[in-house]
């Protein structure tokens, strides 16, 4: 009954092919693990080229919810950078009383200009003052009709860098108005801090949209992946059968998962950088108009690398939650 | 190779499908499984295989004793059990070549050592020029060579067949076991459960009879004269 024992040993006896690695070294393995992660990688693009439809269609929603954070990021970030132009630019205006001679207002402003805090201070007299409102104003007849000009002088004193803080910035309202020839100081900030305060606002609600967009690439990456799943389950019982471990029949699926992250995440930079593209000309002009030579930025390297990286990161942990759930229950019988 | 040590096996439900089962087969030995369907054949195959677990008793294959063998290290007993379908379970998405390759991509072989060993089990079963086609296009007796050289293909000490000729003709029936007597005589030791009598006598190797779950029969059937 036990027959041709001797020819047993024309068959490899276990283990052999643990030795054989051993004797290869650990360089050996961890080469043929990268190469077998590579297989998989490309295997797993290969798949999906074969669907190019459903694929665009799955990357195309991944991009449209990822391009939603990321292009309302750059148009703040566009945003901000047009307000640091005005952020230096925090002046105080010091109105002078009506009577006021140029000697006294120049000798104030001279005065003024030795204080520490003080970097420039502009000597605007009623004249000047009348000639521009003349120019700007567009009531340039109706203002020679004036017997007297109603202008008071004006010293615009700008504060150092430094100390143009809020706080530093009130203190020097308030000492500037003790000036006995001062009648009216104004600190014109009040607009820049609401708009910061609308600025913060929009970034929170960027986080909150991206959250929220974030949890719809994972479920449609999720469900993408558990359909795979299912449409595979005979491939997933066979492999089962002949001794594939759970990590093998994961891998593809995870790699299916990271791909549509990193293509939805490309499929995002392109409509942002288009959207932006689109937006650029009229921008331009408008900032023509405000005398700017402001130009709309678009996706710097940072933003695109998290763009690229969070999508990657995001179509992972999709295709790791749907795998971690369905591919245990699906055993052979 | 395989020992049964008072096995049973009832499913939920109640139905006891094993009852108190014992048997040993030998490395490099080559037996029968037999009985009436619903005996019990598939599951005492599917308890080797750990598709499923035994109720009591103690099964041990390859010296590995199965009831304390853990969840994570099932994929690797299974590789060294080589198993055969009645229904041949082969992907029919992906050539011959591919479906042969897949138990030796598991097991992390190069891309040179897979080439020369799919074409060498390609070869012991008749199919070497089909490597290429895809499973569809190959007959029933052909896709269960495909079958047989993708269990083989690792080289396992043990094969399990589960009604292998169950679709065939009599002709084609008798060129698979032919394949399996082949093996055996290289030392794998084959259990093959079928339940075509006259194709069991006319091979003269060991018989376990099942009937209901427990074990009638163990010995040689006389060939018909």
């Amino acid at each position: 009954m036990m027959r041709d024992r001797s020819r047993r040993e024309q068959q490899e006896p276990a283990g052999a092919r643990g030795a054989q690695l051993r004797r290869q070294g650990a360089g050996a393995w961890l080469n043929n693990y990268f190469l077998r992660h590579a297989q998989t990688l490309f295997y797993a693009i290969g798949e999906l080229s074969r669907r190019p439809f459903s694929t665009l269609m799955t990357v195309a929603v991944i991009g449209i919810a990822l391009a939603m954070p990321a292009g309302l990021h750059v148009l703040l970030k566009n945003v901000q950078s047009v307000l640091s132009g005005w952020d230096g630019a925090a002046q105080v205006s010091l109105f002078l009383h009506q009577q006021t001679r140029e000697p006294a207002a120049q000798a104030l402003a001279g005065k003024l200009r030795a204080r520490p805090e003080v970097a420039a201070v502009d000597y605007i007299s009623a004249e000047q003052a009348m000639e521009e409102f003349r120019r700007l104003s567009g009531f340039g007849d109706a203002l020679s009709a004036l017997e007297e000009n109603p202008l008071p002088p004006v010293l615009v004193v700008h504060p150092v860098l430094s100390r143009q803080d809020p706080a530093s910035l009130a203190a020097l309202v308030e000492e500037l108005r003790q000036e006995s020839t001062v009648e009216l100081a104004q600190l014109d900030l009040q607009w820049v801090k609401r708009l910061y305060g609308l600025m913060e606002i929009g970034r929170r609600g960027v986080w909150v949209l991206a959250g929220l967009l974030a949890l719809g690439v994972l479920l449609v990456v999720g469900n993408t992946i558990r359909l795979a799943i299912q449409n595979r389950r005979d491939e997933i019982v066979i492999t089962k059968l002949i001794g594939g471990t759970d990590a093998f029949i994961r891998r593809p699926f995870l790699y299916t998962g990271i791909w549509y992250g990193l293509l939805g995440g490309l499929i995002a930079f392109v409509l942002v950088q288009s959207s932006l593209g689109v937006l650029a000309g009229p921008v331009s002009d408008l900032a023509g108009l405000y005398n700017s030579s402001f130009r709309l930025a678009g996706m710097d390297l940072p933003t695109t690398g998290a763009l690229l990286g969070g999508g990657l990161l995001l179509g992972l942990l999709g295709s790791w939650l749907a795998v971690g759930r369905h591919l245990r229950a699906i055993e052979p019988t | 190779m395989i020992h049964f040590t008072n096995v049973s096996k009832r499913y939920p439900g109640g139905f006891e499908a094993l009852r108190d089962v014992s048997f040993h087969l030998g490395a490099g030995e080559m037996a029968f499984l037999t009985g009436h369907s619903g005996a019990g054949k598939s599951t005492l195959l599917k308890l080797i295989a750990l598709i499923e677990r035994s109720s009591g008793g103690q099964v041990v294959v390859n010296s590995q004793n199965l009831n304390k063998l853990g969840r994570r290290r099932i994929p690797f007993h299974r590789r060294n059990i080589g198993v055969i379908f009645q229904d041949h379970r082969l992907l029919f998405d992906r050539t011959v070549f591919d479906n042969v390759a897949l138990p030796l991509i598991i097991a992390g072989y190069s891309h040179q050592e897979i080439g020369r060993r799919v074409r060498a089990a390609l070869d012991k079963v008749g199919l070497l020029g089909k490597e290429k086609l895809y499973p569809i296009t190959l007959s029933g007796g052909e896709q269960q060579r495909v079958g047989i050289a993708r269990a083989v293909v690792n080289k396992p000490p043990l094969l399990l067949a589960d009604e292998p000729t169950g679709n065939l003709d009599p002709e084609l029936s008798r060129e698979i076991m032919g394949i399996f007597e082949e093996f055996n005589r290289v030392g794998v030791s084959v259990l093959i459960a079928s339940h075509d009598h006259a194709l069991i006598r006319s091979l003269q190797h060991r018989v376990l009879m099942l009937d209901h779950g427990a074990l009638a029969g163990d010995g040689f059937l006389r060939p018909r004269s």
